[in-house]
């Protein structure tokens, strides 16, 4: 499984980061947690508002945080 | 409701005496606290929910293909209840050109998006009433509408980086949300905006607070008064640097215009403070050429200053 984290270096990016890797963490499976920062990429993704999270090149929410917990139950 | 509180605090439980300088300052300074709080807390609240139909994506699609004026007026209204960040005002602006939103109309979004905020409003309504705060969103959408109208018919196409135009965007899907997702996405951006602004806010109203007991009565009458013509320009000016501060520079305002700072210069200073800011500039530099963001930045100055004039005339 590939997880993405889109955002151009903001706070919220940083936090959004962490949580993903916490979830993978916790829920024990086989991840790649990997930050995206390059506009090209983003764009691609059709994202407008950052940070957002995309599993496996699907866009599962954007323009906000969201906790390790539920990021989890998206694995 | 919350004057008997205020009340109670300081002459009961703190034993100050009403009419004594320390009693009333802490006694106004308490009152302005918790009411600012209130309104902000049910106001965030209520704006997020409203922003959870409109992200980025939806007024973007909206906006796609439309035709100046009518454009222009929906960008800006849009821009009150699409949540924006700063931060992402790279990935939203190539979204927006790139599906075919006009300059202009882009421009209009961007200007009232930021300006026509609800932490401002709350904060306008709280220490001026809601009359100004109206007067705020109204010239703001008129300024942003305006503005982007402006910007449109100068064809400066050619002033967005290349990269830009040739950028490929994704089509980005529209889920839809459900009640409970939509509940906690503004309890926690409502908890994470209060958390950001809440010192400023504090501080913001203790400085006009001790502003107000201790700055002798018409001390700014001569700077900021409505006969120097000076004012507005000097405000607008020093309102672009100050950004993140707006919640906490309402409050100060509001004792400065207790002081004899007229009100039209108050409204060009906080659209100043709300609308441009150099963090703002360094970010829009990525996809803006120089002569397309100094446009950007003088046009909004210019329409800000002449709102400053118009209301220091007939208020």
């Amino acid at each position: 499984m590939k997880i993405e984290v889109l955002g151009t270096g903001c706070a919220k990016c940083k936090t959004l980061y962490e949580n993903a890797r916490k979830a993978v963490e916790m829920s024990g499976k086989e991840a790649e947690v990997v930050k995206v920062e390059e506009i090209q990429k983003i764009m691609k993704y059709g994202v407008m508002s950052t940070p957002a999270l995309v599993i496996d090149g699907v866009v599962k929410f954007s323009g906000k945080v969201v906790s390790s917990e539920e990021i989890k139950g998206m694995l | 409701m919350f004057k008997p509180i205020a009340d109670h605090l300081v002459f009961d439980l703190f034993g100050l005496t009403p009419g004594s300088h320390l009693g009333d300052a802490l006694n106004f300074f308490i009152y302005d606290t918790l009411k600012i709080f209130f309104l902000l807390t049910v106001i965030i609240y209520a704006v997020a929910v409203i922003r959870s139909w409109f992200p980025p994506e939806r007024t973007k699609r909206i906006l796609s293909h439309r035709r100046e004026y009518v454009g222009n007026v929906m960008a800006a209204l849009l821009g009150i209840v699409t949540p924006f960040c700063s931060c992402s005002a790279v990935p939203l602006f190539i979204g927006f050109v790139e599906s075919g939103v006009p300059l202009g109309v882009t421009f209009s979004f961007l200007i009232s998006s930021p300006m026509v905020n609800e932490v401002a409003l709350i904060m306008l309504w709280g220490m001026f009433g809601w009359e100004i705060a109206f007067i705020y969103i109204g010239t703001g959408l008129l300024v942003a509408i305006v503005a982007g109208i402006v910007i449109g018919r100068l064809k400066m196409e050619k002033y967005v980086q290349d990269y830009v135009w040739e950028m490929q965007v994704g089509n980005g899907e529209i889920t839809e949300q459900s009640w409970p997702e939509r509940l906690t996405y503004a309890r926690e951006y409502t908890l994470g905006l209060l958390k950001k602004i809440w010192p400023y806010v504090v501080v913001g109203i203790g400085i006009g607070g001790f502003i107000h007991g201790y700055v002798p009565q018409d001390f700014l009458v001569r700077w900021a008064g409505r006969d120097n013509p000076f004012a507005v320009p000097v405000a607008v000016a020093l309102g672009v640097p100050l950004y993140a501060n707006a919640a906490g520079v309402i409050p100060i305002v509001q004792a400065l215009t207790a002081k004899g700072m007229a009100i039209g210069t108050v409204l060009a200073f906080m659209m100043a403070v709300t609308a441009l800011s150099l963090p703002e500039a360094v970010i829009l530099k990525n996809v803006l050429k120089n002569r397309l963001l100094a446009v950007f930045f003088g046009t909004v100055a210019v329409a800000i200053t002449m709102v400053g004039y118009l209301f220091n005339a007939i208020l």
